[in-house]
C-alpha cells in the first residue's frame, strides 16, 4: 500500500469533476422540489440524458451539442412525469419510481449499438497560465466548461429562487398551492416549467457521466447516482449553495476510495465501494433539520 | 349617492348536482358597506369567487363603473380595483410578510420600497406589522392584518371580505370595524360576508340575503332586527336548544400544570394549564384560531401524550395513555378538521365507524375487525343523528359538511363517552344542523357526562357553556360562570386587542 | 376543454377496469414500439403473450410462469401493505439479497449434512431474518431520525450488492470451486435443495409460499385491524394518529414484514431457480415487484394476477429475443410503460372526465 500515491491537489480537482454530475442533477431536482412537486425519476431522467448525450456527441462529433442533446433528453423524459402526475394527478412517489424503471429500459434500448463506442470529450478551458498556478491552478483553472457552468447554475438558481418575482411565485407554489392559486397564479403551469427544468438538469448530469466523467456508455451508468442527487436536495435543505457543499463532499468520498483502491489499502474492495452509498446514508440520518417545501408531494386539483 | 359601483345582474353558476348561484342580482355604491349574508352552502363563496375571477358564471353579467367586468383571472379582478380578504388559504407561512403581502400585487415596488410602504399603511389604518416576520410565526389577528395590508396596498375601489371577524377577539373586531369605516369614508365600497348578524347591524349600509344560491331579499341593517334576518337567512323559525341545568357534579378530569410542544411546524405549544372539569357540565372553551385549540384537543384525546402527571381522570393518571385506551376509559374527542382527521374522506361510513368506535363497541374479536358490528353501529349513527345519506357503504367525502359533521359527533356521543371533547362542533355547518348538534351536547352533558366545547363561536358557547374559559397563545384562562359575562370580559379573557391600535386618522370615529 | 371532476365516490368498475385498459394500452404503444425496431408488432405480441402459454413450446415455459411469478408475488404483496400505507420500501432487491445471503449462510454452515428437514427450516427462518434485518434500517432510521426511508432503503441496494460480491468472491465461495467466484451449488444440494411441489410445474417451496402469502395478506387487509390501520394511516395519517395507530409501530411492521418476506423470496431463489450465491444472481426481481404491486391495485389478490401477467412479460420476452431478436431492454422498456399507462389510467377511479361545459359567459 502506499498513500503516499494519493495526490492531494489532484484528489480535489477530480473531486469536482466526480460531483459535477450529482450537483447538476441536484441542483434541479431542487428547483422542482421548491415548486412542491416531489420527483424520484433522477436516476431515470439521468441515464436517459447520458444516453442521448452520448448518441448526439457520437453521431455529431461535438461534446457540446452531446449535452443539449442531453439535456433534450432529460426534459423530454420529465414531460412524461409533468403529465402524469400535474394533468393525470397520479401519485408522485410512484410516478417517479415508474419513470426511473421506464428511464432504465429505454437507455439500455437506445444505447445497443453505442457499448464500447468512444465519444468526444471535453477538454479543460485554456485559462493560459492561471492553470499553471501551484494548488489553485489544477484545482480552480483546469476544469471542463461543465464544471464552471454547473457553479454558475447553483448561483443563477440562488438568485433566481432569493431576488427574482417568478422565484418568488414558484415558491409559494410549492408552499401552499391553494393559496397560490386563490391568488391567481397558475399552479401546473409553474410546475411543469420547474419539472421540465428538473429534467434538464438530470439530463445534463447524466451527459456528464457519459461524455467526461467515464467517458463511455454502458447499461446503468448511473449506479444510484440520481438517488444520491435526492439526498443530497435533502442534506441542503432545500438551499442551492448547501448542494455544493454535499455534493462535493460526496464527490470527496467517491474520489477518495478510487484513490485508496487504487493505492491497495488493505481494505476489502467492496467495502471502499460501498463508502459512498454508506456516507450518503450517514448524512441523511446527521442531516434532518431542514423545513421541506409545504406542498411537497400533495397532488393539486383546482376545483370549481 | 345613485351611480352604481359594482352591478351584478342574473348571475348564475352550476355545479354538477347542484346550483351555487341562480340568477342572483344586486349592486354595491362606491363607499358603501354590503353585507351579503346566508347560512353555509348558500353560494356565498361562489359569489364572491365570480366577482374576483376564479371562478367563470355560466350566465349573467356583472359590471364595473358602468363597464362590463369580466374577469378572466384573480389578476384582472386586481387591475380592476377588486380586492379580497380571504377566510383560509391565501398566506405562506414560510415567507415573510413582504413576501406575501408581494405576491398580491400586481407590481410589487422594490422590497425596499414595499418594506416602507408596508409600515406606512400598517401606521395609518392601525395595524402594526413587521415586513420581515415570518408569516407562519403570526397570530390569527396579525395573519389577516397582512391580508388587509395586502389589498390596502393596491388602493381598491372594492374590498371583498370573507368571514373577517371568525378570527377575531371583540376587541379586535371593533378595531377591525373602524378601520374599515375609514376605508368607507374615503370612497371604498366593501362587500362584507358574514353569518353573525349583530355585526352586521352595527357595521353595515345594505344587505342581500341569500338562500340555496338564490337572493331571498335585501334590507337595511340597522333597520332589521337579528331576529327578521335570521329568518330570511335560513326561510323558516329557529331551533333554540334546550337546557336542564343541573348542579355540578364531581371532578372527573383534571389538568394539572399541563404543558406540551406542538406536534406540527407553526403550532402553538399549550402552557401550564390547569382546569378541573365537572360531571354534567359543558365547559366552553373559547379562543382566536390557532391559540392552541388543536393541541387541546390532542393532548385530550391521546394523539400527543404528555408528562405523567398532568392528565388525570377520577384520579387516575392518563397523560401517556394512548388514544384507544383513554377511549376505553370513556374519555372521546371529535376533532376540528372532518376530512381527514376525525374520519377518512375516501373510507365508507362504516369503516369511519371502525376509525374510533372499535374499542367501545365490541368491534373487535381477537384483532379482527367485526364489519356486520361496524356496519350496525353506522347505521345506528345515521339514524341517530338524522345523518342524509343513502347508506353507510358511502364514502366520507360523498356527504355534505352538516351531514359528516353529525355523523362524526354523533358516532362519539352514541358511545356514551364519561369525557367528551369537542373542537368547533358546528364550523361550516347550517343552521339546524348546528342547532341538533348544541341540542345532543347539552343532553349528553345532563346524562352526567362532562363535555369540554372548544369553539371560535363565541355565541355559541355562551349559548351552551356552564362555564367558559379562554385560550390565549397556549394558555387557559380560569373559568368563569358563563352566564352574566359581557362580550368586553370575554374579549379580555381571550387576550383583549392583542397589540393592534385604533386607525390614527381624526375622521375615524367620524363615519361611525 | 377537458377537464377532471372529482367523483363523490372512487369507482368499483374503473378500480378493476383500470390494470386491463393500461395492459391493453401497453400492448398498442409496446406494438408500435416493437415495430419501430423492426419487428412485425402482431407478433412481438403474440411471442409474448399467447406462445408461453399455448405455444410450441409452451410444456417448457409454462412452469417458468410459477418460477418467474413467485417471487414477484412474495415480494410484491410485502411492499404493497408498506405502499398502502405511505411507507416506500423501494429497497426489495437488497433485502432480497440479504435473505439469500443469510439464508445460504446457514445451510452452508450444515455442509455436508442433508438433514433437509432441519436445515432448510432453518435456512428459512435465517433468509427472512436477513430480509427483515436489512429492512429495519430505514425503518429504525426513519423512526428514531426522521430519514427519508425511500432513499435509505435504495442506498442500501447498492451496499447489499457490494456484500454479495464479497461473499460469492470471501467467505462464501465454494472451496471446491477451482477459483471460480460463487458459492457451492445449493439447488443440487440434498440438504439445501429448494423442492418442487408439484414435480414439473415449477411450483417449488417459494410459489407456494408465494400463494399462502396472498391469502394471509388478504385477510390482514380486509379483516383484521391492523390491516385497517395500515389503509387509514394511507389515506389520511392524520386520522390514523386520532384512531390510536402508532406510526412508529406501524413503520417497522410494515418494513420488517415486506422486508423478511424478500428475504425469503431471496433464500428460495438462490436455493432453487437460481441454485448458488453468485455475482449477479439477483435480477430485478426487487424493482419489477414494485410494478406488480402497483399493478394488483397494492390488493394481494390482484397482485397475484399481476405476478403472473409480469412474469408472462418475462417469459415471453425471453422467448421473443431467441425467436425474433428483440432486445432484453425492450421487455425492460415495456414493462416501464405498463405501469406508466396503469398510472395514467388510475385518475379515472377517483375522477370523471367532463368534456367541454366551461364556457365563458
Amino acid at each position: 500500500m502506499d498513500l503516499s500515491a494519493i495526490n492531494p491537489v489532484v484528489l480535489v480537482a477530480s473531486l469536482m469533476v466526480a460531483a459535477t454530475p450529482i450537483l447538476l442533477a441536484a441542483v434541479g431536482e431542487l428547483v422542482v422540489e421548491r415548486a412542491g412537486v416531489l420527483n424520484l425519476g433522477v436516476e431515470g431522467m439521468m441515464i436517459t440524458g447520458a444516453v442521448c448525450g452520448f448518441i448526439v456527441a457520437v453521431t455529431t462529433g461535438s461534446p457540446l451539442l452531446g449535452f443539449v442533446g442531453a439535456a433534450l433528453g432529460g426534459a423530454l423524459l420529465s414531460v412524461l412525469f409533468g403529465v402524469l402526475t400535474q394533468f393525470l394527478l397520479s401519485n408522485q412517489v410512484a410516478t417517479g419510481l415508474a419513470l426511473t424503471l421506464f428511464g432504465l429500459g429505454l437507455s439500455a434500448l437506445l444505447g445497443q449499438g453505442y457499448v464500447g463506442v468512444k465519444s468526444p470529450t471535453l477538454s479543460p478551458v485554456d485559462l493560459g497560465p492561471l492553470s499553471d498556478l501551484p494548488v489553485v491552478g489544477p484545482i480552480l483553472f483546469a476544469q471542463d466548461i461543465i464544471v464552471y457552468a454547473s457553479l454558475l447554475l447553483v448561483a443563477g438558481v440562488w438568485a433566481f429562487l432569493k431576488f427574482s418575482r417568478f422565484g418568488l411565485i414558484l415558491r409559494a407554489v410549492g408552499e401552499n398551492h391553494d393559496a397560490a392559486h386563490a391568488l391567481g397564479y397558475h399552479v401546473i403551469r409553474v410546475r411543469m416549467l420547474a419539472i421540465m427544468f428538473g429534467g434538464a438538469c438530470a439530463g445534463l448530469g447524466g451527459g456528464y457521466l457519459s461524455l467526461v466523467r467515464v467517458p463511455q456508455w454502458t447499461e446503468g451508468m448511473t449506479a444510484g447516482a440520481g438517488w444520491i442527487a435526492l439526498a443530497i436536495v435533502v442534506f441542503a435543505s432545500w438551499r442551492p449553495w448547501r448542494l455544493v457543499l454535499g455534493a462535493y463532499l460526496f464527490g470527496g468520498v467517491a474520489v477518495l476510495q478510487l484513490n485508496l483502491q487504487a493505492a491497495g489499502i488493505k481494505v476489502p474492495v467492496e467495502i471502499l465501494s460501498m463508502s459512498p452509498y454508506l456516507a450518503t446514508i450517514l448524512v441523511l440520518v446527521i442531516i434532518s433539520v431542514g423545513r421541506a417545501p409545504g406542498s411537497l408531494g400533495k397532488p393539486f386539483h383546482a376545483s370549481g | 349617492m345613485t351611480e352604481t359601483l359594482l352591478g351584478i345582474e342574473g348571475l348564475t353558476k352550476a355545479y354538477p348536482g347542484v346550483v351555487a348561484n341562480e340568477n342572483v342580482s344586486f349592486s354595491i355604491k362606491p363607499g358603501e358597506v354590503h353585507a351579503l349574508l346566508g347560512e353555509n352552502g348558500a353560494g356565498k363563496s361562489t359569489l364572491v369567487k365570480t366577482i374576483y375571477g376564479l371562478v367563470k358564471p355560466d350566465a349573467g353579467r356583472m359590471t364595473l363603473m358602468g363597464a362590463p367586468f369580466e374577469p378572466a383571472e384573480p389578476r384582472a379582478a386586481r387591475i380592476a380595483g377588486v380586492a379580497m380578504v380571504f377566510q383560509h388559504f391565501s398566506l405562506f407561512d414560510a415567507l415573510s410578510v413582504a413576501e406575501n403581502i408581494a405576491l398580491g400585487m400586481e407590481d410589487p415596488p422594490k422590497p425596499r420600497d414595499l418594506a416602507r410602504r408596508i409600515r406606512e399603511v400598517s401606521e395609518t389604518y392601525g395595524l402594526p406589522l413587521d415586513p420581515a416576520r415570518v408569516v407562519g410565526d403570526l397570530s390569527a389577528g396579525e395573519r389577516q392584518r397582512v391580508e388587509i395590508i395586502r389589498c390596502l396596498l393596491q388602493d381598491p375601489r372594492l374590498l371583498i371580505m370573507d368571514e373577517p371577524t371568525s378570527v377575531l377577539t371583540p376587541q379586535e373586531v371593533a378595531i377591525l370595524f373602524d378601520t374599515l369605516r375609514q376605508l368607507s369614508a374615503e370612497g371604498t365600497a366593501i362587500l362584507y360576508i358574514s353569518h353573525k348578524l349583530e355585526e352586521i347591524r352595527t357595521l353595515c349600509d345594505a344587505a342581500t340575503i341569500l338562500r340555496l344560491g338564490k337572493v331571498v331579499g335585501s334590507c337595511v341593517p340597522k333597520e332589521t332586527s337579528a331576529r327578521e334576518m335570521a329568518e330570511m337567512m335560513v326561510g323558516g323559525s329557529l331551533h333554540v336548544p334546550e337546557r336542564h341545568p343541573a348542579p355540578p357534579g364531581e371532578t372527573v378530569l383534571r389538568l394539572s400544570g399541563l404543558s406540551a410542544p406542538s406536534p406540527r411546524a407553526f403550532g402553538t405549544a399549550l402552557k401550564d394549564i390547569n382546569l378541573d372539569v365537572h360531571r354534567g357540565e359543558v365547559l366552553g372553551v373559547g379562543g382566536v384560531a390557532g391559540n392552541g385549540q388543536d393541541e387541546l384537543l390532542g393532548a385530550l384525546s391521546g394523539e400527543i401524550l404528555v408528562r405523567p402527571g398532568m392528565i388525570e381522570m377520577e384520579g387516575r393518571d392518563i397523560g401517556r395513555v394512548r388514544p384507544n385506551a383513554r377511549r376505553r376509559l370513556g374519555v372521546l374527542a371529535a376533532p376540528e378538521e372532518r376530512m381527514g382527521h376525525a374520519a377518512a374522506p375516501d373510507m365508507s361510513l362504516t369503516e369511519n365507524a371502525v376509525l374510533s368506535a372499535a374499542v367501545r363497541k365490541a368491534m373487535l374479536a381477537r384483532g379482527f375487525v367485526r364489519w356486520g358490528q361496524a356496519r350496525t353501529y353506522a347505521k345506528e349513527v345515521i339514524a341517530g343523528f338524522d345523518v342524509r345519506t343513502p347508506g353507510p357503504e358511502n364514502a366520507a367525502r360523498s356527504l355534505s359538511g352538516g351531514n359528516l359533521q353529525k355523523f362524526v359527533i354523533g358516532r362519539e356521543i352514541l358511545q356514551d363517552p364519561e369525557v367528551f371533547v369537542v373542537n368547533q362542533p358546528t364550523w361550516g355547518v347550517d343552521a339546524s344542523a348546528a342547532a341538533a348538534i348544541r341540542q345532543a351536547i347539552l343532553d349528553l352533558a345532563s346524562k352526567d357526562a362532562a363535555v369540554i366545547v372548544i369553539s371560535q363561536d363565541l355565541d355559541e358557547l355562551m349559548e351552551i357553556s356552564d362555564r367558559f374559559a379562554a385560550l390565549n397563545e397556549g394558555r387557559l384562562s380560569a373559568p368563569r360562570p358563563a352566564a352574566g359575562l359581557t362580550v368586553d370580559e370575554i374579549g379580555l379573557m381571550l387576550g383583549g386587542a392583542h397589540d393592534m391600535d385604533v386607525a390614527h386618522l381624526d375622521h375615524a370615529e367620524a363615519g361611525a | 376543454m377537458i377537464r377532471l371532476e372529482k367523483r363523490p365516490q372512487p369507482s368499483g368498475i374503473w378500480n378493476a377496469a383500470a390494470p386491463v385498459l393500461a395492459v391493453l394500452l401497453t400492448m398498442v404503444f409496446g406494438g408500435l414500439l416493437f415495430a419501430a425496431l423492426g419487428n412485425d408488432p402482431v407478433e412481438a405480441i403474440r411471442t409474448i403473450f399467447w406462445d408461453p402459454l399455448f405455444g410450441q413450446f409452451a410444456s417448457f415455459s409454462r412452469p417458468q410462469l410459477l418460477v418467474k411469478g413467485g417471487p414477484l408475488i412474495l415480494i410484491a404483496v410485502g411492499l404493497a401493505l408498506g405502499f398502502r400505507a405511505g411507507i416506500w420500501n423501494i429497497g426489495a432487491e437488497g433485502q432480497y439479497i440479504l435473505g439469500a445471503i443469510c439464508g445460504a449462510a446457514v445451510g452452508l454452515a450444515f455442509y455436508p449434512s442433508e438433514a433437509w428437514w432441519l436445515i432448510y427450516p432453518l435456512m428459512i427462518v435465517a433468509g427472512a431474518l436477513g430480509g427483515f434485518l436489512w429492512a429495519m434500517i430505514p425503518g429504525l432510521l426513519k423512526v428514531r431520525f426522521g430519514t427519508n426511508e425511500i432513499l435509505v432503503s435504495l442506498m442500501l441496494v447498492y451496499v447489499a450488492e457490494q456484500l454479495l460480491a464479497s461473499m460469492a468472491l470471501g467467505a462464501l465461495r465454494n472451496p471446491e470451486g477451482m477459483g471460480f467466484p460463487g458459492s457451492r451449488n445449493l439447488a443440487q444440494h440434498a440438504g439445501t435443495a429448494n423442492p418442487e411441489v408439484i414435480a414439473g410445474t415449477g411450483m417449488h417451496l417459494g410459489v407456494a409460499t408465494a400463494f399462502i402469502v396472498v391469502i394471509l395478506g388478504y385477510i390482514l387487509l380486509s379483516r383484521h385491524l391492523l390491516g385497517f390501520h395500515i389503509r387509514l394511516t394511507g389515506e389520511s395519517p392524520r386520522a390514523a394518529a386520532f384512531a390510536g395507530v402508532n406510526p412508529g409501530r406501524l413503520i417497522l411492521i410494515c418494513l420488517g414484514v415486506s422486508g423478511a418476506l424478500a428475504g425469503m423470496a431471496g433464500l428460495f431463489e438462490v436455493t432453487g431457480p437460481a441454485a448458488q450465491i453468485s455475482i449477479d444472481f439477483n435480477v430485478g426481481y426487487g424493482f419489477t415487484a414494485i410494478i406488480v404491486a402497483f399493478l394488483g391495485r397494492l390488493n394481494p389478490i390482484g397482485i397475484l394476477l399481476a405476478g403472473l401477467l409480469m412474469a408472462l412479460t418475462y417469459v415471453g420476452g425471453e422467448v421473443a429475443s431467441l425467436m425474433l431478436g428483440l432486445p432484453a431492454a425492450a421487455i425492460q422498456l415495456f414493462q416501464g410503460m405498463l405501469l406508466f399507462f396503469l398510472l395514467a389510467v388510475d385518475v379515472l377511479t377517483n375522477y370523471r372526465i367532463r368534456i367541454g361545459r366551461r364556457e365563458v359567459v
